[in-house]
């Protein structure tokens, strides 16, 4: 099989790999503060949250050029400190597919978390757990299918993401060509052979977890 | 000494005001469904703030508005034993009641555990799941999880309502000997009069949120106070429901 190829499906499941990490890093403590804190500005958040999921991608691309292009709002101020910018890495990709997939992980966690029977967390609190203790040993553990779901619907998400990707990191042949770049570059100069393999594998893997996601949402205690 | 209790809330329109006090005894309240009746246990026990008044067990305070007292429904403490009973489906029967401990080492832990599936009569059970076994038994295992914890007073929301009525009774026994063994207050919440009269050393009767009498059971079936708690005392068994006026 052709370097190329293979250099891209390592680097799209590189980055979808640690795209989905931060996701389930951040959209966890996210879900848990939109399913059960009421706080001003929750509205706004939850709508900040979801926002990636019906932006265009290269809408949201756009935005995160604003932010961390070298020039942009938080781009400068780490290029001044270290001469480093996320603009055309492999980062890119994975800060463009942890934004564009973060939306699924916190709307099918929040809604986990929000089935969780109310009369358990208070259970929990009168035989003297704190919250933490309760969202770890009970909210977690009950809300385990939704999470699971969760994950692997933006694993799936993170290793389709092209639009942002693009607009962010650009299409470098061995350094920035995720699979789904590289079968836009594949069908652009008419190697099909190539792009048919990839396209295959996409839609295996893609196939696959949504499958999981599938049998793991029928059944959210 | 005792539970001392005095309490304002409202709701969406529902407006508790209520005080009495209970002592070392059995004591139960009695009233339709919406009169107020586990909103007062859940401002007992911390899982709703009361706007106004005081909580007070044994001289301790738990809950005082003019004070700004307001511990936490970890640091109080009340055993709390849920309608629905509320075991942890993803728990094994030991594992729930070794919830109810947090707060000690594991070897005490498991002492306690095994003291109270003993005194429950659990043996045997404490690798199942709250799913594998019966009705009666989860009863028992709520209330092991619940005075694990050494409580100083038991707090129950209608624990009994979805048993059949042989085992009801059985229960009503078991709790009378319960309360008595730990010397504790205890306040059953409950519909259902004969309820209250067979198990009660008092009545705290509820109308829309205030109190209508508080008395012994023979002596609220004796002379009602007024023609709300003769009516309610006469009403038939099953679930009224208060209507909003």
């Amino acid at each position: 099989m052709e370097n190329s190829v293979l250099f891209s499906v390592r680097l799209s499941l590189q980055v979808a790999s640690l795209a989905t990490v931060l996701i389930v890093l951040t959209g966890m403590p996210l879900a848990y503060l939109l399913a059960r804190k009421a706080f001003r500005g929750k509205e706004l958040l939850d709508v900040l949250c979801t926002l990636p999921l019906v932006l265009p991608p290269t809408v949201t691309g756009y935005y995160l050029i604003v932010l961390f292009g070298r020039n942009g709002l938080i781009g400068r101020l780490i290029y001044e400190w270290t001469g480093w910018s996320i603009m055309f890495t492999w980062y890119a990709a994975v800060l463009a597919s942890f934004i564009v997939a973060l939306p699924l992980m916190i709307k099918t966690t929040r809604a986990a978390i929000e089935s969780v029977d109310r009369n358990l967390i208070n259970a929990s609190y009168t035989l003297g757990h704190s919250e933490f203790d309760t969202a770890l040993k009970v909210i977690l553990p009950l809300a385990k299918r939704g999470i699971v779901a969760g994950t692997a619907l933006s694993f799936a998400r993170a290793m389709g993401e092209f639009g942002a990707t693009l607009m962010l990191a650009g299409n470098l042949p061995g350094r920035t060509d995720t699979m789904p770049i590289a079968i836009y570059s594949l069908a652009g100069s008419g190697e099909w052979s190539q792009a048919h393999f990839m396209v295959l594998l996409m839609t295996t893997m893609s196939g696959i977890f949504l499958y999981i996601a599938n049998r793991f949402t029928k059944r959210i205690i | 000494m005792g539970l001392q209790v005095r309490l304002q809330k409202k709701v969406n329109g529902f407006a508790l005001d209520i005080e009495w006090q209970i002592g070392n005894e059995l004591a139960v309240l009695f009233g339709f469904s919406g009169a107020g009746k586990s909103m007062t246990l859940q401002l007992i026990a911390g899982l709703m703030k009361a706007d106004k008044g005081q909580v007070r067990l044994d001289d301790i305070v738990y809950f005082d508005s003019s004070a700004g007292i307001d511990l936490p429904p970890q640091e109080r403490p009340f055993g709390y034993v849920f309608q629905d009973l509320a075991l942890f489906p993803h728990m094994t029967i030991l594992q729930n009641i070794l919830y109810g401990a947090p707060n000690h080492s594991t070897n005490e832990k498991l002492d306690r555990a095994q003291e109270m599936i003993h005194a429950f009569k659990l043996t045997g059970l404490e690798d199942r799941y709250p799913y594998e076994i019966s009705g009666g038994q989860k009863q028992r295992v709520a209330f092991a999880r619940a005075l694990i914890r050494r409580p100083k007073a038991l707090l129950l929301d209608e624990p009994f309502s979805a048993l059949d009525h042989p085992l009801r009774l059985e229960m009503r026994r078991f709790l009378r000997a319960l309360r008595e063994s730990f010397n504790i207050p205890a306040l059953l919440v409950t519909h259902d009069f004969e309820e209250a009269v067979a198990i009660s050393d008092k009545i705290i009767v509820y109308r829309h949120g205030n109190i209508a009498q508080i008395d012994s059971p023979e002596r609220i079936k004796r002379s009602p106070a007024n023609r709300y708690v003769s009516q309610l005392i006469s009403s038939d068994e099953g679930v009224p429901v208060e209507r909003s006026s």
